[in-house]
C-alpha cells in the first residue's frame, strides 16, 4: 500500500514536472531560440498575417479566459498575462463550454438510448451503449468489492466524458480554433489575436483537477460514512508505525491521501497536454514546404492513430483508478 | 494553464452528469439487462425442462403405443374366438333348423301321402264299385255285394 502510494508520488512528481517543465519551456528564450531554426519556412498563416511558431503555439496553449481586467471591468482576456491577472475568479469560456457540450452530448445520446430500450433483441445504438456499459459495469464488479449504486454510473460518467473531451484532440488541430477565431472576430467584432480557443477540455488542468476532486470529495465522504471519523482519522494517524509513529504516519497516509486526486488530475492532463503539444508541433511543420509538410501528414496519421490508444487509455485509468479509490474508501482494515 | 474558477464550474458540471447518468442513465439501461439477462436463464431452464417433458412423453408415448398394441392384439384374439364361436352356433342352428325343416316336410309329404291314399281309396272303392256294378249290374245282388266290396276297401 505504501510503497504504491510512494510510487504514485513519483509519478506524480514526473507528471507535474514535465507538465511545468513544457509549460515554462514553450514561453523561454530557450523555445524560441530552437522554434528559430524552422523560422524560415515555418510561418503558420493566422488570418491574412504571418506569425511565428512560437506565437502559434502560444496562441493554442491559452485558454480563452472571462473575467474581471485591472481596470475592474469584465470581459475577456486579450493575452496570456491579462489571463494571469485574472486570479483565480475568472471562467476558461472554451473549456467550460467544450466539455458541458460533451456532456450534454453523451447525456443525450444515453437517455434517448435507456428512454428506449428494451430487453428483448437489442438494436443499433442501444446495442452500442449496452457494450459500454456491460464493459464498464464488468470493470467495477472486478475492482469494486462493497455495496453501492453510485459507483457504476460514476465510473460510467467518467470514462465516457473524459473519452469524449480527449476524444476532440483528435480533431484537425486547427478546425475549432479557428471556426472560434471566425465567429469571435466576425460576430462579436474581436481581434482575431485575442480570440484563444482550447478544444480539448482535458488539456486544461482546471477540468481534470476539478473531475479529480470531485472524486476526492466521494472517497473522503464514502471514507468518514464507512469507517467512522475515528476509524477515518485513526487510519490515517495510527498506521503503518502505531501510535509512537504518529507524526509520521500522519505524514505518509497524508502524502497517501493528498496523492489521489492529484495523480488523477496531472496523470490526464499531462498525457493530454503532451498529445496535444506534439499535434501542435507537428502542424508546425505544415507551414515548411511540400517535403516537410508532407511528412508532418504522415507524422500527424500516426501520432493520431497511436492517440486513439492514449485517449481510451486515459479514460480507463481515470475510471479505474476512480473505482479503486472508492473501493479503498469502502474497506475497513484494523 | 491558470488555476482559476473552472475548477469549480467543472466540479459542478460532473457532479450534474454523475447525477444525471445515476437517475436517468444507468438505472433504466441496467434494469434492461437484468431483465435480459433473467429471461435468457428463464428460456434456458424452460428449454431444459421443455427436452425433460419431451423425454417423459417419447416415455409415455411409447408406453401407451405398447399397451394399445397388447390391447389390440387382445382384441384380435377375442375377435377371432368370438367369430369362431359365431360360425359354430350358425352352424348349429343351421343343423338344427336344417333337421327342423326335414321333418316338417315329411311330416307334411306324410301328410299328403295319407290325403292322397284317402282319396285315392275312397275313389277305388266307387271307380270299382262303379266297374263292377257294370258288369255285374244284372246279377249281383247291390246290398250283398256292397258288404263284401267295403271289406274289401277297407283291407287296402
Amino acid at each position: 500500500m505504501d510503497s504504491n502510494h510512494r510510487d504514485v508520488c513519483n509519478r506524480i512528481c514526473s507528471f507535474g514536472v514535465v507538465a511545468t517543465a513544457i509549460d515554462d519551456w514553450i514561453y523561454s528564450d530557450t523555445a524560441d531560440f530552437v522554434i528559430w531554426k524552422f523560422e524560415s519556412g515555418l510561418k503558420p498563416k493566422m488570418a491574412s498575417e504571418t506569425i511565428t511558431s512560437s506565437e502559434y503555439i502560444r496562441h493554442h496553449l491559452q485558454n480563452l479566459t472571462f473575467g474581471q481586467h485591472h481596470d475592474g471591468s469584465w470581459g475577456l482576456a486579450h493575452n496570456a498575462q491579462e489571463a494571469a491577472d485574472m486570479g483565480f475568479w475568472a471562467i476558461n469560456v472554451d473549456t467550460m463550454g467544450m466539455s458541458i457540450v460533451l456532456g450534454l452530448l453523451m447525456a443525450w445520446f444515453f437517455r434517448r438510448v435507456a428512454k428506449k430500450v428494451e430487453a428483448g433483441v437489442p438494436s443499433g445504438a442501444q446495442n452500442f451503449a449496452e457494450w459500454i456499459i456491460d464493459f464498464i459495469n464488468d470493470s467495477v464488479r472486478g475492482s469494486f468489492s462493497g455495496q453501492n449504486n453510485m459507483v457504476a454510473p460514476l465510473a460510467f460518467t467518467i470514462f465516457i466524458w473524459i473519452f469524449l473531451m480527449n476524444l476532440m484532440d483528435l480533431l484537425p488541430i486547427d478546425l475549432v480554433p479557428e471556426a472560434a477565431k471566425w465567429t469571435g472576430t466576425n460576430m462579436f467584432g474581436m481581434d482575431p489575436h485575442s480570440v484563444f480557443f482550447k478544444v480539448v477540455p482535458t488539456t486544461d488542468p482546471n477540468a481534470t483537477f476539478g473531475m479529480a476532486f470531485g472524486v476526492f470529495a466521494l472517497v473522503l465522504y464514502y471514507s468518514v460514512k464507512m469507517k467512522g471519523l475515528g476509524g477515518f482519522i485513526g487510519e490515517l494517524t495510527l498506521q503503518p508505525f502505531g501510535k509512537w509513529g504518529m507524526p509520521f504516519n500522519i505524514f505518509l497516509e497524508g502524502v497517501g491521501l493528498i496523492a489521489k486526486p492529484i495523480s488523477l488530475a496531472l496523470r490526464l492532463f499531462g498525457n493530454m497536454y503532451a498529445g496535444e503539444m506534439i499535434f501542435i508541433l507537428i502542424a508546425i511543420m505544415y507551414g515548411a514546404g511540400l517535403i516537410l509538410g508532407s511528412f508532418g501528414g504522415l507524422l500527424q496519421i500516426g501520432w493520431a492513430i497511436f492517440h486513439i490508444l492514449i485517449i481510451t487509455l486515459q479514460a480507463f485509468i481515470f475510471m479505474t483508478l476512480t473505482i479503486v479509490y472508492l473501493d479503498m474508501a469502502h474497506q475497513e482494515h484494523h | 494553464m491558470n488555476l482559476n474558477a473552472t475548477i469549480i464550474g467543472q466540479m459542478i458540471a460532473f457532479a450534474l452528469f454523475v447525477a444525471f447518468c445515476m437517475k436517468y442513465v444507468w438505472p433504466p439501461i441496467m434494469a434492461a439487462l437484468d431483465e435480459r439477462k433473467k429471461k435468457i436463464a428463464d428460456g434456458l431452464a424452460a428449454a431444459e425442462r421443455g427436452r425433460h417433458e419431451q423425454e417423459l412423453a417419447e416415455k409415455r408415448a411409447q408406453q401407451v403405443i405398447h399397451e394399445a398394441k397388447e390391447q389390440a392384439n387382445e382384441i384380435i384374439s377375442q375377435a377371432q374366438r368370438r367369430g369362431n364361436e359365431i360360425v359354430d352356433e350358425s352352424k348349429d342352428n343351421a343343423r338344427v333348423e336344417g333337421d327342423r325343416i326335414l321333418t316338417s316336410a315329411k311330416a307334411e309329404i306324410e301328410q299328403e301321402a295319407n290325403r292322397a291314399k284317402d282319396e285315392l281309396r275312397s275313389q277305388v272303392g266307387s271307380v270299382a264299385l262303379a266297374g263292377a256294378a257294370k258288369i255285374l249290374s244284372r246279377e249281383i245282388d247291390d246290398k250283398a255285394h256292397t258288404d263284401l266290396l267295403e271289406e274289401l276297401v277297407s283291407r287296402i
